[in-house]
C-alpha cells in the first residue's frame, strides 16, 4: 500500500492528493476532482468542481450533464494546488484523456490512468513523463495481449465489411460508445458503403465533431422511418445492443466485437459474435513495459487489471513494484455480460433502454 | 498452411451451415490434390497419433518466448487452450513460410513421431519461427492431435459434391473405410462417376407423412395397403454387380454393421433395391427399438452381439427390379414383384415366406415367423372398412409396432416428404402427468432461456426424475416457464437449475423400458411436453408405479 508521505493516498472516494487537497476520479463526490477521461468509471457525478483537459469537456459534459462545474485546462498547463504543481499531459486513450503530473517537495509522481500508445486520429497520442513514482494501470497486463498495428485491423475490418455487403448482409459491430466507436469510424473506409450509429454513439460522435476531429458522414439509426433497408451498411452500437429488439431492423446481419479481449478465441466464442477485432485503447503488454521502464520511476504503484501478475513480473525485473486496489474497471466493464452468469437478464434490461438510455448504461464504464 | 488456416478461421467464425459449406467449397476450388486430400482427413477428424507430449511443447514455447514458467501458467489460465496460449506467447515471425498443407505434414510434421528431443525441440522452434499466430495454433493443434473445427463428416461430403457435382452418396462412399491421405486419392474421392461408384447409389426414400385428420378422408379403404409401422432403421438394401449394400436413411453405408442380412440380400437376384426396415427380431418377435441401439452404433459386430440381437430387414416396397428403376410403377405391382422375388429367394419355399395377413388380438405373431431367411416381407393388414382398420390399429402396442402406414396403391414411389399418398398413423402416445425439477439453459437461438427440461414423478413422496424433455411448448410458454425457473430456483449445480416443484406438464411419449441406468428404474422414449397442466397441483402428478404400470401394457 501507499505509505503516509506520499503524494498520492487512496481513501474512501478514490485518488487523493493530500498536498494539493484534490482527487483523481474518484468513485464518490469530492471538493474537487481531476477527471483523467470521460469514461463512467473514472468520471462519477456529483463533486463540487471538476478539472480536466479543454479537448475533454464536450464529451465529459455528456457524460455528467450540461451544467457539471468543469473547469478546461491545456495540456502541458502548470496549475498550482496548494503545494503541488499539477499538469495534465496527453493519455492516447480516448477523446481529452490525461495522465495526472504532481509534483511537490521535491518528487514527481504520475498517475497514468488508462492510457495507449500508437497511432489513433481521434484523440491527442501518449506523452511520456519522466516521475520518481509511476502510477500505472494493468489492464491487458499478461503477455498473452499484445496488438498489432491499427492499419492493420482496420484493413480486416474493412474487407469484413465489403465482404459483407456482397453477400446482401449488414454489418454491426460492437463497441464502447465512447473512445472505441469513433477510432473505429476514423478507420472505416466510406465508399464501402453507408455507416449508421446507434443513439448513444451518434452523440459522442458529436462531441467528437465539435472538438474538430473529422470523422466520415454518419447517420443515426433511431432518425429513420420505419422500413429503411440496411443492406450493406455498417452500424456502430455500444455492446449493450448485442442481441436487443433494437437490432431487429436490420435484417440480415453479421456480428463484430472490437477489444482487446478478443484477441482470444474462447472470449469471442463466449460473446457469440461472427468476428472479433483486436482493437483497444489500453496498453498491450509491451507497451506497459516499455512505458514504465521508459518513465525512469524508482517506484512503480500498478491499480486495476492484472495487478498481482504485474507487479511480480515488474519484481522480478529488478523494479520496485506494488498494488494499489482502485475500483477502476479498465476494459473489464464491456466482458460484463459474459462474466455474469445471466446473459438473458442483462440483455433483457438494456432491451429497455435502448435509444433512450443515458451514457451511462450504454457504455457501462468503458 | 495458410489457406488451411484461412479456412479454419472461416468454419470457425460462422454457425451457419451454408456459410462453412462454401468455405469447404472454395478451398478445396483452389487448393492442390495434396493439400486438398490433408484437409479431407483433418476436417473428417482423422488424426495421426499424438506425436510431441504436450507438456514438451510447453517447455519449448516457455523457452521461445523467453518467460517464466510462472507467467506461462497465468496465461494459460487466461486463455484456457494450450496450443493457442502458446501461439500467442511466441515471439512474431521474420519471415512466414509459403509451404503447403502437405509440405508442412509430410515433411516435418509426421516424422516428428519417434524423434528424439532435440530433435523434436528443433524442428519445433524451427516451424514456430516460421509461421504467424494463426498458423501457430492450427500446427500447435495438429501435433497435440487436438485439432477439431465444427463440421461433421456430412458437411465436408456436401462441399465435396458440390465442388465436384459428384452425388453425396457417392462421396461418403468413397470415403468409408481406411484410406490414405495422398493427391491420388484425393482425385478418385471427386472423379466423374464411374461405373463402380454406380454401383452403390441409394435412392433418395419417400418418406410419409403423419396423419392428423380421420382416415375415412382417404376414401376407399380398397385404394390403400394398410401395414404395420414398424419401429426400426429406415434402409435399402442394394444387390447389383454381385455387391451387397445397405444404406441407413442418414446417407451412412451401414453394410458391415448387418452382416447376416447382406449374407442373405447377396441371394438377390443382382439389380435389386429393396425398401424396408431393419428390426431386432428374436424367436418371431420384434424386439425393443431400444436392443437395435446396442447395434447402431457399432462397427465391429461381433458374434456375441448376433446372437444377443439378431436382426431382419422387413421388406415394404421394391425401387428397382433387374437393373431398372421401377419407382414410377404403381405399388400394387411394386409390391407384386417383390413377393415375388423374396419368396423365390433359394432355400426358402413359396409358402413359407408368406403375405398372409395377422389376425388381431394381438396374440399371434406375424405370420412369417417360420422363415429362415433373415429378408422378410412386411405383412398387409387386411380389412374392411376403416372402422376395422381402427380396431387392429389399437394392438399396435402389444406388437411392439408404431402404428399403421397407409400407403396408396396406384401410387408411385416418390422422393422425400410429400403429402398425399403415405400417411403414418401412428397409435396414440404415452402419457404421464410429470413435475418440472430441473432446467438447464438451451443452446443456439436458445441459450439465453432455461428450455431443457427434468420432469419427475411421485416415489414416496419424494420427486423422482423420469424424463428430460425440450420440445412442445409455444414460445410464449417457454417464456413464462422460464421466467418461472428464474424467479423459483432453490439450488444450483453448475448450469443446472433446481426449481420449487410446482409446474405440472403432461408428457407424451413412444415406448418406455426398465432402465438399471435411471434412478427410476425405467426409460422413456421420445417424451416431450403435450400439455401444460396449469389446472393440477404438484401433489396431484402421476406416481412412478403409476407409469410403471405401462411396462405391463
Amino acid at each position: 500500500m501507499v505509505a503516509g508521505g506520499d503524494l498520492i493516498s487512496l481513501t474512501e472516494s478514490g485518488l487523493f492528493c493530500a498536498a494539493g487537497n484534490f482527487y483523481i476520479d474518484p468513485w464518490g463526490p469530492v471538493d474537487r476532482a481531476i477527471i483523467t477521461h470521460a469514461h463512467s468509471d473514472h468520471a462519477r457525478p456529483g463533486s463540487k468542481a471538476y478539472l480536466t483537459v479543454n479537448e475533454g469537456i464536450g464529451v465529459l459534459r455528456a457524460r455528467l450533464g450540461q451544467d457539471a462545474p468543469i473547469e478546461g485546462v491545456r495540456y502541458g498547463e502548470s496549475v498550482t494546488m496548494g503545494d503541488a504543481k499539477v499538469a495534465l499531459l496527453p493519455a492516447g486513450h480516448v477523446l481529452g484523456s490525461s495522465q495526472v503530473r504532481i509534483s511537490s517537495h521535491g518528487q514527481v509522481w504520475v498517475v497514468s490512468s488508462d492510457y495507449k500508445l500508437g497511432q489513433d486520429r481521434t484523440c491527442e497520442h501518449f506523452a511520456l513523463v519522466k516521475c520518481n513514482t509511476f502510477i500505472t494501470e494493468s489492464t491487458f497486463g499478461l503477455p498473452i495481449y499484445r496488438w498489432r498495428p491499427d492499419r492493420e485491423i482496420f484493413d480486416e475490418i474493412n474487407n469484413w465489411w465489403s465482404t459483407n455487403r456482397d453477400a446482401g448482409k449488414c454489418s454491426i459491430i460492437f463497441g464502447y460508445a465512447l473512445g472505441k466507436a469513433q477510432r473505429i469510424l476514423a478507420g472505416l473506409d466510406p465508399s464501402i458503403g453507408p455507416i449508421y450509429t446507434h443513439g448513444a454513439v451518434e452523440r459522442l460522435t458529436h462531441e467528437y465533431r465539435a472538438a474538430g476531429k473529422l470523422l466520415p458522414d454518419t447517420i443515426h439509426a433511431g432518425s429513420l422511418s420505419r422500413g429503411t433497408k440496411f443492406g450493406g451498411s455498417l452500424i456502430l452500437a455500444p455492446p449493450s445492443a448485442q442481441g436487443t429488439p433494437w437490432m431487429r431492423q436490420f435484417g440480415t446481419v453479421s456480428t463484430a466485437f472490437a477489444s482487446g479481449w478478443m484477441r482470444i478465441r474462447g472470449t469471442r466464442r463466449r460473446k457469440s459474435v461472427d468476428k472479433g477485432f483486436v482493437l483497444s485503447d489500453h496498453a498491450d503488454w509491451d507497451a506497459l513495459n516499455k512505458v514504465i521502464r521508459d518513465t525512469g520511476a524508482e517506484r512503480i504503484i500498478v491499480t486495476h487489471g492484472y495487478t498481482a501478475e504485474m507487479v511480480r513480473w515488474l519484481r522480478e525485473n529488478g523494479l520496485q513494484a506494488e498494488s494499489l486496489a482502485t475500483r477502476f474497471e479498465g476494459e473489464l466493464a464491456e466482458m460484463q455480460p459474459d462474466s455474469a452468469q445471466e446473459p438473458q437478464e442483462q440483455d433483457e434490461s438494456a432491451a429497455a433502454a435502448v435509444e433512450t438510455s443515458t451514457d451511462s448504461q450504454e457504455d457501462s464504464s468503458a | 498452411m495458410r489457406e488451411f488456416t484461412a479456412l479454419y478461421t472461416a468454419l470457425d467464425e460462422t454457425t451457419k451451415t451454408n456459410e462453412k459449406i462454401s468455405a469447404m467449397r472454395s478451398y478445396f476450388e483452389h487448393a492442390s490434390r495434396a493439400d486438398a486430400a490433408w484437409a479431407v482427413y483433418f476436417l473428417t477428424g482423422r488424426k495421426p497419433k499424438q506425436l510431441v507430449q504436450a507438456p514438451k511443447l510447453a517447455t519449448w514455447a516457455i523457452e521461445a518466448a523467453g518467460l517464466p514458467e510462472w507467467m506461462f501458467g497465468e496465461s494459460y489460465d487466461a486463455v484456457g487452450d494450450l496450443a493457442e496460449t502458446m501461439a500467442l506467447l511466441l515471439p512474431d515471425s521474420t519471415h512466414i513460410s509459403e509451404r503447403s498443407l502437405a509440405s508442412w505434414v509430410e515433411e516435418t510434421l509426421l516424422p516428428l513421431r519417434g524423434a528424439p528431443d532435440t530433435v523434436q525441440r528443433q524442428v519445433m522452434l524451427d516451424s514456430w519461427q516460421q509461421m504467424n499466430e494463426a498458423q501457430r495454433f492450427i500446427w500447435n493443434k495438429l501435433i497435440t492431435g487436438a485439432f477439431r473445427v465444427g463440421v461433421s463428416q456430412r458437411l465436408v461430403i456436401r462441399a465435396l459434391a458440390l465442388f465436384s457435382g459428384i452425388d453425396a452418396q457417392v462421396i461418403a462412399h468413397r470415403l468409408m473405410g481406411t484410406w490414405e491421405p495422398t493427391p491420388a486419392f484425393f482425385q478418385a474421392l471427386v472423379a466423374k462417376e464411374t461405373a463402380d461408384s454406380d454401383v452403390s447409389r441409394p435412392y433418395p426414400f419417400y418418406l410419409a407423412y403423419p396423419l392428423e385428420s380421420d382416415p375415412r378422408t382417404l376414401g376407399d379403404i380398397f385404394d390403400w395397403q394398410a401395414e404395420w409401422k414398424w419401429d426400426g432403421i429406415r434402409s435399402q438394401v442394394i444387390k447389383r454387380s454381385q455387391q451387397v449394400f445397405i444404406w441407413s436413411r442418414g446417407e451412412e453405408l451401414v453394410t458391415d454393421r448387418y452382416p447376416e442380412i447382406a449374407q442373405d440380400a447377396i441371394l438377390l437376384p443382382d439389380g435389386t433395391v429393396l425398401d424396408g426396415e431393419i428390426l431386432p427380431w428374436k424367436e418371431a418377435n420384434v424386439l425393443p427399438f431400444s436392443q437395435l441401439q446396442l447395434r447402431i452404433g457399432r462397427k465391429e459386430v461381433s458374434n456375441k452381439l448376433m446372437t444377443d440381437v439378431p436382426v431382419v430387414l422387413m421388406a415394404y416396397d421394391l425401387l428397382e427390379w433387374q437393373g431398372e428403376d421401377v419407382r414410377a410403377t404403381p405399388l400394387r405391382a411394386r409390391r407384386s414383384i417383390m413377393t415375388d422375388i423374396l419368396r423365390g429367394l433359394p432355400g426358402v419355399s413359396p409358402e413359407e415366406n408368406c403375405n398372409a395377413p395377422l389376425t388381431t388380438g394381438g396374440a399371434e405373431v406375424p405370420a412369417c415367423q417360420r422363415l429362415s431367411t433373415r429378408l422378410r416381407i412386411s405383412p398387409t393388414i387386411q380389412c374392411r372398412s376403416w372402422e376395422e382398420l381402427s380396431q387392429q390399429r389399437e394392438t399396435s402396442r402389444s406388437l411392439n409396432v408404431e402404428g399403421i402406414m397407409l400407403k396408396r396403391l396406384a401410387a408411385p414411389y416418390r422422393v422425400g416428404r410429400q403429402r398425399g399418398d403415405w400417411w403414418k398413423w401412428k397409435v396414440n402416445p404415452y402419457t404421464m402427468d410429470a413435475v418440472l425439477v430441473y432446467a438447464q439453459r438451451g443452446s443456439g437461438k436458445r441459450a439465453s432461456l432455461y428450455t431443457d427440461y427434468t420432469f419427475g414423478v411421485w416415489d414416496n413422496g419424494a420427486l423422482v426424475p423420469v424424463a428430460k424433455a425440450y420440445s412442445g411448448l409455444t414460445d410464449e410458454e417457454i417464456r413464462e416457464v422460464d421466467r418461472f425457473v428464474r424467479q423459483n430456483t432453490i439450488n444450483k449445480f453448475g448450469p443446472v437449475r433446481v426449481v420449487e416443484p410446482q409446474l405440472v406438464f403432461e408428457l407424451a411419449f413412444e415406448g418406455i423400458q426398465r432402465s438399471s441406468r435411471h434412478k427410476s428404474g425405467i426409460a422413456v422414449r421420445f417424451p416431450r411436453m403435450q400439455r401444460w397442466r396449469r389446472d393440477k397441483p404438484a401433489q396431484e402428478a402421476d406416481t412412478i408405479e403409476t407409469v410403471r404400470a405401462l411396462l405391463q401394457e
